[in-house]
């Protein structure tokens, strides 16, 4: 999986989504060690104080932990991680919508175009 | 975190041109920073006044808390934003002299860094490209082992793939004690690497804020938000 961030928005706040996205795929499973901070700054071009910023908020949410020493691990409770890639996914369910609705589409017309694509 | 900066009501005229105008600035320890502004806005008086080689008209610059000079020159590290070495040498020449002129020179992370890049040390100067040139440049400025990187442009001429390698170096060498000062024009490509920005406009700081905090508030990149402040 790529690491797609957006430069309009936090960064903190996208690497943070990114691994919670992973873990809710199960690429870093519950009690695996992640990337180091330097690791994962040079995997997505970000400032280590950024990635380091990440990890914090991602400690204090108890999505992930850290062991003096050694590293970051992925807690054994996924729900949280879980939680955020769901408040992730409605909000770019949003800006679609959001988008379609700009360009002039009501929501049944729009049904309609995700109805077609699927088949 | 100390201050490793500090400019206080720093000005500087050149004859009738007040190129930098009461500027005052204070830099943490830890950070990198991009130093962003149109052609002209004084980028580069404020870097040369930060490396001695400019003195200030009114007010003063600080380096880790002394005034500029010999002990000062000694924990910055400056890629200016022309090559300044002698192209007849080669660049195993040119790192000794380097090794030879700064007490934290790292030689074997220059060679280290030479390597990964494929650039054979016993190449001549003059035989490199241009982009090369810079890349070498770069190298011997981020093998020091300083307080305070000043880096004027350091990706205006190389490939955007280079400008990859660019600035992973810059991250790789990162050191949590040391600050990078980053002037550029090509803000998209450098904003993800920042922590803090300074925008200049005609010799005044007009904007000094965490990059994060700028995407909060305003919803856009650095890159958006400069192309707004310097709209003409």
């Amino acid at each position: 999986m790529l690491w797609k961030l957006n430069k309009g928005r936090p960064l903190a706040e996208q690497i943070c989504e990114q691994i919670c996205l992973r873990i809710s795929t199960g690429e870093f499973a519950p009690e695996s060690k992640l990337p180091s901070v330097r690791e994962t700054a040079l995997l997505t071009g970000v400032n280590p104080n950024t990635v380091q910023r990440a990890f914090e908020m991602l400690e204090f949410k108890e999505i992930i932990y850290s062991v003096q020493g050694s590293g970051c691990y992925v807690s054994p409770d996924t729900s949280k991680a879980k939680e955020t890639v769901n408040q992730l996914f409605y909000q770019k369910t949003l800006e679609f919508f959001g988008e379609m609705h700009s360009l002039g589409l009501s929501n049944e017309e729009i049904k309609k175009y995700v109805e077609e694509w699927k088949e | 975190m100390s201050e490793i900066l500090t400019c206080s009501g720093l000005t500087k005229n050149y004859g009738g041109v007040w190129a930098l105008n009461n500027v005052n600035l204070c830099l943490d320890s830890g950070k990198i920073v991009g130093l962003l502004g149109p052609n002209g806005s004084g980028k580069t008086t404020l870097i040369k006044l930060i490396n001695g080689l400019l003195t200030p008209s009114f007010g003063s610059v600080k380096v880790d808390g002394k005034y500029i000079g010999v002990e000062t020159k000694k924990v910055v590290a400056y890629l200016p934003d022309n090559i300044y070495l002698n192209s007849w040498m080669t660049v195993e020449q040119i790192v000794e002299y380097f090794a030879d002129f700064y007490e934290d020179f790292r030689v074997e992370l220059a060679f280290e860094m030479l390597r990964r890049l494929g650039i054979s040390p016993v190449a001549k100067l003059k035989n490199l490209s241009k982009g090369n040139k810079e890349k070498v440049c770069l190298i011997l400025v981020m093998s020091r082992n300083a307080k305070l990187y000043v880096l004027d442009e350091p990706i205006a001429g190389v490939d955007p793939a280079a400008r990859d390698y660019v600035i992973s170096t810059i991250i790789n060498n990162y050191n949590p004690d040391a600050t990078v000062l980053i002037s550029t024009h090509l803000i998209y490509d450098i904003e993800q690497i920042l922590d803090e920005v300074i925008f200049l406009k005609q010799g005044n700081v007009v904007l000094h804020q965490t990059v994060d905090s700028i995407r909060e508030e305003h919803g856009k990149s650095v890159d958006e938000l400069f192309r707004e402040v310097f709209r003409w």
